[in-house]
């Protein structure tokens, strides 16, 4: 047993004296955070807008009013022609047009509807769909504040509720994705890295010409980055709730249960590569390809799962990742128990043996 | 106490011999070295020893014990130091000591009079990084590490590659040390001068062993008399000798060049120096001289 | 007189406050097998480094082929060649493909490099194998045919850094026999070695103890100075008395 604690400790100087690995170690967390939080964000602000007020009337200029108070909105000048539009379209200076039929008020007041025109230009078809969602929105609101006004008897109004996620923030999205991510990189880079390393420096030789026991020698290499990824998971865990602003609404204990088994899956993962090649190049290589790549395709956080095309969506079923981000989205956001992700956690123990006896399988106790 | 039958290693599926049926004995207590240039499959011998690397063929054991059967015995038995110096280069002196101390189930405390001597040299530096220390101290450390749970067979493989002169001195001097107390060394070198320093050695080429002897018997065993020349000019001299009829071999050696002549008649050696003479070489020196290990290597490596 | 090729004067290089090479100051000739002994940290391999325009002196002044070691590094790297025991050829590149290459590299033109490398291959007797990686070939041969490639412009000056290390004894004595044909064709080489043996083939030798250099002669002048029997001995003789422990 002291062995294996010398090891683990041996372990930790390593971490702690390259500043190249202690930067990636806590370095990436938060850069991570910092990237998808307010880079790669898919909330939508300032899109450049252009209101055709044909009416220009008071309905539509307190509509238009609306649009230009608005944060997701930038109002670029009101005074166009359909045919301005489409060219302000085609060379992308605008995003949305609303357009406003001549009468515009009277024929709300008159009728008590009216029709609206909004033209989105829908290259990026998910941006298109959000802002004319914006629109509805600032649509709906007006509405409803003069039916106030008229105080007609009732109104059935259409009420849209936003689950789990009500002001459409996309960090619910993407924090639980970042902690996968995290996590697979960090612990696969890790082991592999500090095992291939050993063999590099000739230390391993000397490592396995003792009575120490090989797998001991792996053991006591996960010890420390099994710590060094909950470390981290805290401090994701901490700054999305502090800073970012997001509820943890389930089980502590059960959050940290489930992301230990990642780490597991992904550290067994880490010790298959290092079995597989002698250079440190190498292993950083098939660890930043083969666990960045399918890391960031197939969670789910980044693009849906299900607007992918089928053979994607069967691939993304064996990334561990994407059944762990179901889960932590399903504890963290909709503080649900285990007896909601019982078949998510089945298929991650899954993976996780798998991945651990084929690891096991095939570490070698001699050099080649 | 270390036996090979017949050892053989290949490489990329049998395309490469680096090791082929070798077989030689090391005695208990023996210090043993085993002579060739890189390439000749010294340290692929030495890694199928410390059961890090199996054989294609052929039996070894150590201490009694089968290389592939009883790896587990064996490695807790033998000291081994590879041929990079295998330390951990950002874990200080002190802390390298301690932790293959411990890996060997150990304490520094429990050995410490038989790397003493050694550590003593290094203690100064003990809070310094591996990696910060010279060519020399890193080999003392390591072999500190390698004896630190007090093993009755020592596996060196090339521990004074890329060291000065000093520090080769001072490091056979330990193994010399070393062996008094008991500990079977095997050594391996590059370096033929060093030859001599062991009791008996294997001379390996291409993988295959030329010669095993003491020291004393392979240069008993040069087949002719060798003779060392000298003039003025040593690159001109080098380029006339080979033209001379009677000079079987010749190469250069160090401040002569050595040769070795194709009859030996009491006649060749004023004729061969009239003939230098008349090519116009001034003080020449020619002298028969006790052949060195390498002069062995050379003749063996050309027969 | 003979030509100086190479010329220092106080040559310092330190690190932070560490003085890993002292004033040296030293002349080599054209032609000349110069070499360059130390033991372990001695600041063989820095001082090497600026005499080959890789790294800046903190202090002194040399010139190199005649080119000043501060303003024309360009020019130098043009008028030398350089091969180390550790970086020299590449090993998943064929003996062809690598001259080829290091041959443009040093600004040949095609024929000169069609001409050079149907020599080279000539001399060394790699015929057969010049179609095969370098890196299936024996340590031997790689370094010389290393050698081979580090002249291939015709530099005024070569610079080796233990060539020989871990070659067989015959197939060293061959490298050797490469160097006296360059030094005839008047290259100037600038060797290190561990072999005391190949010391005594060099025209004149220096020694670096602690970053400076504590002797230049001779092999056959310095062993009657230091009263020794063999180049061994004097090395010990001076490399004894360094304080330098680790460096």
């Amino acid at each position: 047993m002291k062995q294996f604690f010398t090891f683990v400790r041996k372990e930790f100087y390593h971490v702690f004296r390259d500043r190249k690995t202690l930067l990636m170690l806590f370095g990436l967390p938060i850069a991570q955070i910092l990237l998808f939080g307010f880079a790669l964000t898919n909330e939508i602000k300032d899109s450049k807008i252009v209101v055709v007020d044909y009416a220009n009337d008071p309905a539509s200029r307190e509509i238009t009013q609306k649009l230009a108070a608005s944060d997701q909105f930038e109002l670029q000048s009101s005074l166009m022609s359909h045919r301005e539009i489409e060219a302000a379209f085609r060379k992308g200076v605008v995003n949305l047009a609303v357009v406003f039929p001549a009468n515009f008020n009277s024929d709300l007041l008159a009728q008590n509807s009216a029709q609206i025109q909004v033209i989105a230009d829908a290259s990026d078809p998910n941006k298109a769909n959000t802002l004319t969602n914006y629109v509805n929105n600032i649509l709906r609101d007006y509405q409803q504040e003069r039916v106030n006004e008229t105080q007609l008897p009732y109104q059935i109004q259409p009420e849209i509720r936003m689950l789990y996620n009500p002001e459409l923030k996309g960090a619910t999205n993407f924090v639980p994705g970042v902690m996968a991510l995290v996590l697979v990189l960090i612990c696969v880079l890790m082991t592999s890295i500090s095992i291939v390393r050993e063999k590099e420096n000739g230390t391993m030789e000397v490592l396995l010409v003792s009575p120490f026991n090989p797998f001991l020698v792996i053991i006591s290499k996960a010890v420390p980055y099994f710590v060094l990824s909950l470390f981290n998971l805290t401090v994701i865990l901490l700054m999305s709730i502090f800073f970012m602003g997001l509820p943890f609404e389930g089980s502590l204990l059960l959050f940290y249960a489930e992301s230990s088994l990642l780490i597991i899956a992904a550290l067994s993962l880490g010790l298959l590569i290092s079995n597989s090649t002698d250079s440190q190049q190498t292993a950083m290589l098939i660890a930043l390809m083969g666990m960045m790549i399918p890391t960031m395709l197939f969670t789910g956080f980044m693009f849906p799962i299900e607007n992918m095309p089928m053979p994607l969506r069967i691939i993304s079923n064996v990334v561990p990742s994407k059944w762990y981000y179901i889960i932590v989205k399903s504890i963290m956001i909709k503080g649900l128990g285990f007896s909601a992700i019982w078949k998510e956690t089945l298929i991650l123990v899954g993976m996780t043996a798998f991945f651990l006896f084929v690891s096991f399988k095939k570490f070698k106790i001699r050099l080649a | 106490m270390v036996t090979l039958e017949n050892i053989s290693k290949t490489y990329n599926e049998g395309a490469l011999t680096a090791v082929d049926k070798v077989s030689f004995e090391v005695k208990k207590g023996e210090l043993f070295g085993l002579i060739g240039p890189d390439g000749a499959g010294k340290t692929s011998i030495f890694r199928m020893l410390t059961t890090v690397l199996l054989p294609d063929g052929g039996n070894a054991s150590v201490n009694g014990l089968d290389v592939v059967t009883g790896y587990k015995e064996i490695r807790k038995q033998v000291g081994y130091m590879p041929g990079k110096f295998s330390l951990y280069q950002d874990l200080t002196v002190e802390e390298n000591l301690n932790f293959f101390a411990t890996l060997f189930n150990t304490t520094v405390k429990e050995n410490y009079d038989l790397i003493k001597e050694i550590y003593v040299q290094i203690e100064p530096f003990k809070t310094r990084k591996a990696g910060k220390l010279s060519g020399g101290m890193k080999q003392k450390l390591a072999l500190c590490c390698a004896l630190i749970h007090r093993p009755t067979v020592l596996f060196l493989d090339e521990p004074t590659t890329g060291v000065d002169t000093v520090s080769r001195k001072e490091f056979w001097d330990m193994l010399k040390r070393l062996k008094v107390q008991g500990i079977t060394i095997l050594v391996s070198t590059p370096y033929m001068d060093e030859a001599t320093l062991c009791e008996r050695i294997a001379l390996i080429q291409s993988g295959k062993i030329m010669s095993i002897d003491t020291p004393a018997a392979i240069i008993k065993a040069y087949p002719e008399p060798l003779f060392a020349v000298k003039s003025e000019k040593m690159s001109v001299l080098l380029q006339d000798l080979r033209k001379q009829e009677s000079v079987k071999s010749c190469f250069a050696f160090g401040e002569y060049h050595h040769l070795t002549f194709q009859e030996n008649s009491p006649e060749v050696q004023p004729s061969l120096r009239k003939n230098l003479e008349k090519l116009g070489h001034a003080a020449i020196e020619l002298k028969e001289i006790t052949p060195t290990i390498e002069d062995c290597f050379i003749q063996l490596m050309n027969h | 007189m003979q030509n100086v090729v190479i010329k220092t004067d106080k040559l310092t290089k330190k690190f932070g406050d560490f003085t890993a090479t002292d004033a040296i100051t030293f002349e080599v000739y054209e032609g000349e097998i110069f070499g360059f002994l130390g033991a372990n940290g001695a600041g063989k391999t820095t001082a090497m480094r600026m005499l080959c325009g890789l790294s800046t002196p903190t202090s002194g002044e040399a010139t190199i082929a005649g080119f000043d070691i501060y303003k024309d590094t360009e020019k130098i790297k043009a008028n030398i060649g350089y091969m180390s025991q550790k970086f020299s050829l590449y090993e998943d590149l064929t003996v062809i493909e690598n001259i080829r290459f290091f041959g443009g590299v040093y600004g040949l033109s095609d024929q000169e490099i069609k001409e050079k490398s149907d020599h080279l291959i000539d001399l060394l007797g790699l015929k057969e194998e010049s179609k095969k990686l370098v890196g299936s070939l024996p340590l031997g041969w790689k370094q010389k045919l290393a050698f081979s490639v580090a002249i291939i412009h015709d530099p005024k000056i070569v610079f080796l850094d233990e060539p020989t290390g871990g070659v067989d004894p015959v197939t060293r004595r061959q490298f050797w026999d490469l160097i006296y044909e360059a030094s005839n064709r008047g290259i100037t080489i600038f060797v290190t070695t561990h072999y005391m043996d190949e010391a005594e083939y060099c025209n004149r030798i220096s020694m670096m103890v602690d970053g400076e250099m504590k002797a230049l002669d001779t092999p056959t002048n310095l062993k009657k100075t230091y009263n020794a029997a063999s180049m061994d001995e004097v090395f010990f003789e001076l490399a004894r008395g360094a304080k330098r422990q680790a460096d």
